[in-house]
């Protein structure tokens, strides 16, 4: 209950609920024993006549009509009693909808259980080969990853590729390591460089000596000027610039650049760094569930370019 | 009556001199009524339908197609096996379409000759039909059950009395788990019922569905058409003078009166009487308890036993057949012949509802026959709007639900158009399991310059291996 409700009107709905029910009672024992005086005419009308030409007929209700108003009446009581109804009582199935979806949830991972048993009995690296799991799989990546890291798991500009193999990857590509990442999440850290190198034209110049690590087309004479601020960059990505997947430092030499290529990207993440965060999936995903989500993802590094599992033979 | 001299908008008028007071309640406690056996035309017609109905209901489930039950509504997987096809929720149209025939059939029928639904293939009539020949093997004809209810508790009437309601309850309890059988498998559901394990909910409807059927035909009958059947009130509004409805011939009926078979007709015309002997018959053999002789009422489901039992009467008494008969108001009133009356059927109301009719039944088969037998939702993905693949390429990712509606597995080939050189960058082939779906990703990639920034119409194309396609509608977009 909120700070502004007060326990008054728990009893003032209850109070109105309980004396509307009984009041039909009421009315429904007294109209079944009332007698009204009638005019017995031959055409069975009740003698009113409205608008010149109609009349009322007098056709009264069955009494076995009147029972199903009563029988409402206990169906509503003995409901009242049994299920949340009368302001906050909790009736005495104390049922809830939070309840009811627990109680649904817990069946389903109860029949689900003997499947992901025979799953989280196999290491991931395995069950990224088993057809079925990765069926499974590919629906909890439908259904939790794919918002960020598109359906195709080629991400986008911010979201990483999933589908570029070990080279791709940040970190160590191995079932444990995703299997970490899935449950408590990532934080990555590119710290802002922009104080540390100076003026914006000796970024510019770096941005250029960075492009031209891994090839890309840039300003010989800028690269050269900008090498010699590279030094603040070693530390994490390395003299040569490969990165460090111990640190989760990216690579400069390939050509994957999640936050953007050219100058004007490489320039701003250098001036600004950036923070990036893949949020922690435990809370909602059982450990099960993870184990066979962290096979699809890592089938998707697995050589086949394709993504389009083939679905689980028919039961 | 007596009217003010002032004229008001509301008249309340003065009562009748001879009424006379009396005190009643405001419920109405209604005799039961008895109906007399009755053979002839229409009652064979009506066991006919009987017969017709209830083979196909409780056999229909029985049979199987495609190695599964040939008519299965399975709700929990959202799958609808009718014979030969499968239909998804998303085919509810031809739901719509059957509901549509139903009514504008009803229409017509009803146009033509009154309520035929309600005599001769409504369940409620159906089921008290049968629920009536079983209580007239139990405890004998009109007569026999007014004494046996009259009399006091005895050990035969107990044992009549409880044979006939576990008669009554035993096709009430079939008829609920053939019911239930139509939408879980009905093979599974009556080894479950043989080993006593019926899950709750199948419990429940199987008991559900079977007290309805002992309570509506075994107790109710009449006062469901009476007092809850709305659908028995509001065809009346489809009658017009040209309607062939149950009447009788009051010109040649009146006055009512006894006599003897031998007497002349020009003998009892002389005494005032007409053909009506006033044996009561039709009053006893209907299923709703009144007069027809009163002329049309709402009660009257055209069940036509009346006529059926006026014949055998009029037979026996060499009088003519048709004292009661299917006539129309106009027909009565004129005097037409049945040809007459038969000509004025193709009355404009009647021409436009099977016009209707027609055209509605004719386009839900066309469609059927027609429908491609798969079925394909595009989604966009939402996350990443559009990205460079290689080359410069702009890339845009959509996920296809591929939904096989066949029994068969089957594989499609997946085809872009819209802009020039889009092209599917992932497979384009997909193969789904018989009556399954599939979510497939798909990437579409266009030439690095082929159209401008912004949001493109395209098209997926999705082909069976038979030839057959459907086209699906979908945005490109193209970034800044």
């Amino acid at each position: 209950m909120g700070d502004f409700f007060s326990e008054g009107w728990s009893w003032y709905v209850a109070l109105v609920s309980v004396i509307s029910v009984l009041a039909c009672a009421v009315l429904l024992w007294l109209a079944g024993k009332a007698r009204v005086s009638a005019k017995a005419r031959a055409d069975n009308t009740t003698g009113h006549v409205w608008d010149e030409d109609l009349r009322e007929y007098n056709n009264p209700l069955p009494r076995w009509w009147m029972w199903l108003f009563i029988i409402t009446v206990i169906f509503g009581l003995i409901y009242l009693a049994l299920y949340p109804g009368l302001g906050a009582y909790e009736g005495m199935h104390k049922w809830s909808q939070q309840g009811q979806h627990q109680a649904d949830a817990r069946q389903m991972r109860e029949s689900l259980a003997p499947m992901y048993a025979q799953f989280t009995a196999k290491p991931v690296a395995d069950l990224a080969k088993d057809a079925q799991a990765l069926a499974i799989g590919q629906r909890h990546f439908m259904n939790y990853c794919s918002q960020c890291h598109g359906s195709d798991a080629r991400g986008g500009k911010g979201y990483p590729n999933l589908t570029q193999g070990a080279s791709g990857w940040l970190g160590p590509l191995s079932g444990e390591h995703i299997v970490q990442t899935i449950t408590q999440g990532r934080q990555g850290v590119m710290p802002a460089m922009g104080a540390a190198i100076g003026s914006e034209a000796a970024i510019s110049d770096l941005a250029h000596y960075v492009m031209s690590l891994s090839g890309s087309p840039h300003n010989e004479i800028k690269a050269f000027g900008g090498k010699k601020y590279f030094a603040a960059c070693a530390a994490c990505h390395g003299n040569d610039g490969k990165g460090n997947k111990a640190l989760g430092a990216p690579n400069l030499r390939d050509s994957y650049w999640l936050h953007g290529w050219g100058e004007e990207a490489i320039a701003n993440i250098i001036k600004n760094g950036k923070t990036n965060v893949m949020p922690a999936q435990a809370a909602w995903l059982s450990q099960e569930q993870i184990h066979v989500l962290a096979a699809y993802v890592l089938s998707l590094s697995g050589g086949s370019t394709e993504l389009t599992v083939q679905p689980a033979p028919a039961r | 009556m007596k009217q003010d001299a002032q004229p008001a908008k509301v008249i309340p008028i003065a009562l009748a001199q001879d009424d006379s007071t009396v005190l009643t309640s405001l419920y109405q406690t209604e005799g039961k009524i008895y109906p007399r056996s009755v053979s002839g035309w229409f009652s064979r017609w009506r066991w006919a339908l009987v017969w017709a109905t209830q083979l196909v209901f409780y056999g229909l489930p029985w049979l199987s197609q495609h190695g599964r039950q040939a008519v299965l509504f399975d709700l929990s997987a959202r799958r609808f096996y009718i014979v030969d096809l499968v239909l998804y929720p998303q085919d509810l149209i031809y739901l719509t379409g059957l509901l549509i025939i139903s009514a504008l059939s009803l229409f017509l029928f009803t146009a033509v000759a009154g309520r035929l639904w309600c005599g001769y293939a409504c369940p409620q009539t159906v089921y008290t039909e049968i629920f009536l020949w079983i209580e007239r093997q139990v405890e004998g004809d009109r007569v026999q059950r007014i004494k046996l209810d009259q009399g006091p508790m005895s050990t035969g009437k107990f044992a009549r009395k409880a044979l006939k309601h576990g008669l009554w309850a035993a096709l009430g309890l079939w008829t609920g788990f053939t019911f239930v059988g139509y939408f879980t498998p009905i093979q599974e559901l009556a080894q479950e019922v043989a080993r006593l394990q019926l899950g709750p909910w199948e419990s429940f409807w199987v008991l559900f569905y079977g007290f309805a059927t002992y309570g509506n035909a075994g107790w109710m009958r009449e006062q469901v058409c009476k007092y809850m059947c709305p659908y028995a009130r509001f065809q009346s509004a489809m009658f017009d003078r040209d309607t062939l409805i149950v009447s009788y011939d009051q010109a040649r009926g009146e006055g009512r009166g006894a006599r003897a078979r031998s007497e002349s007709a020009a003998a009892y015309r002389a005494r005032g009487l007409g053909d009506c002997i006033d044996c009561g018959l039709c009053v006893q053999v209907c299923p709703t308890g009144i007069d027809i002789r009163k002329g049309l009422q709402y009660e009257c489901i055209s069940c036509s036993a009346c006529i059926d039992v006026c014949n055998t009467v009029m037979d026996k008494m060499h009088y003519p057949r048709g004292l009661i008969r299917y006539s129309t108001p106009n027909g009565l009133a004129h005097g037409l012949s049945v040809a007459q009356m038969w000509r004025r059927v193709a009355r404009p109301r009647v021409l436009i509802y099977t016009a209707v009719l027609l055209a509605v039944a004719a386009a839900v088969m066309g469609s059927l026959w027609l429908r491609t037998p798969f079925k394909v939702d595009v989604v966009r993905d939402r996350g990443s709007i559009a990205r460079r693949g290689d080359a410069g390429r702009i890339e845009n990712v959509y996920r296809l639900q591929v939904m096989n509606a066949s029994e068969h597995r089957q594989s499609y080939t997946l085809q872009v158009e819209g802009i020039e050189g889009l092209q599917i960058a992932s497979s384009n082939k997909v193969e789904v399991a018989a009556a399954g779906s599939l979510w497939v990703p798909v990437r579409v990639q266009m030439p690095p310059t082929a159209a401008a920034a912004g949001s493109h119409p395209i098209r997926f194309r999705i082909v069976q291996d038979d030839g057959r396609e459907l086209l699906e509608k979908a945005v490109f977009l193209v970034p800044r």
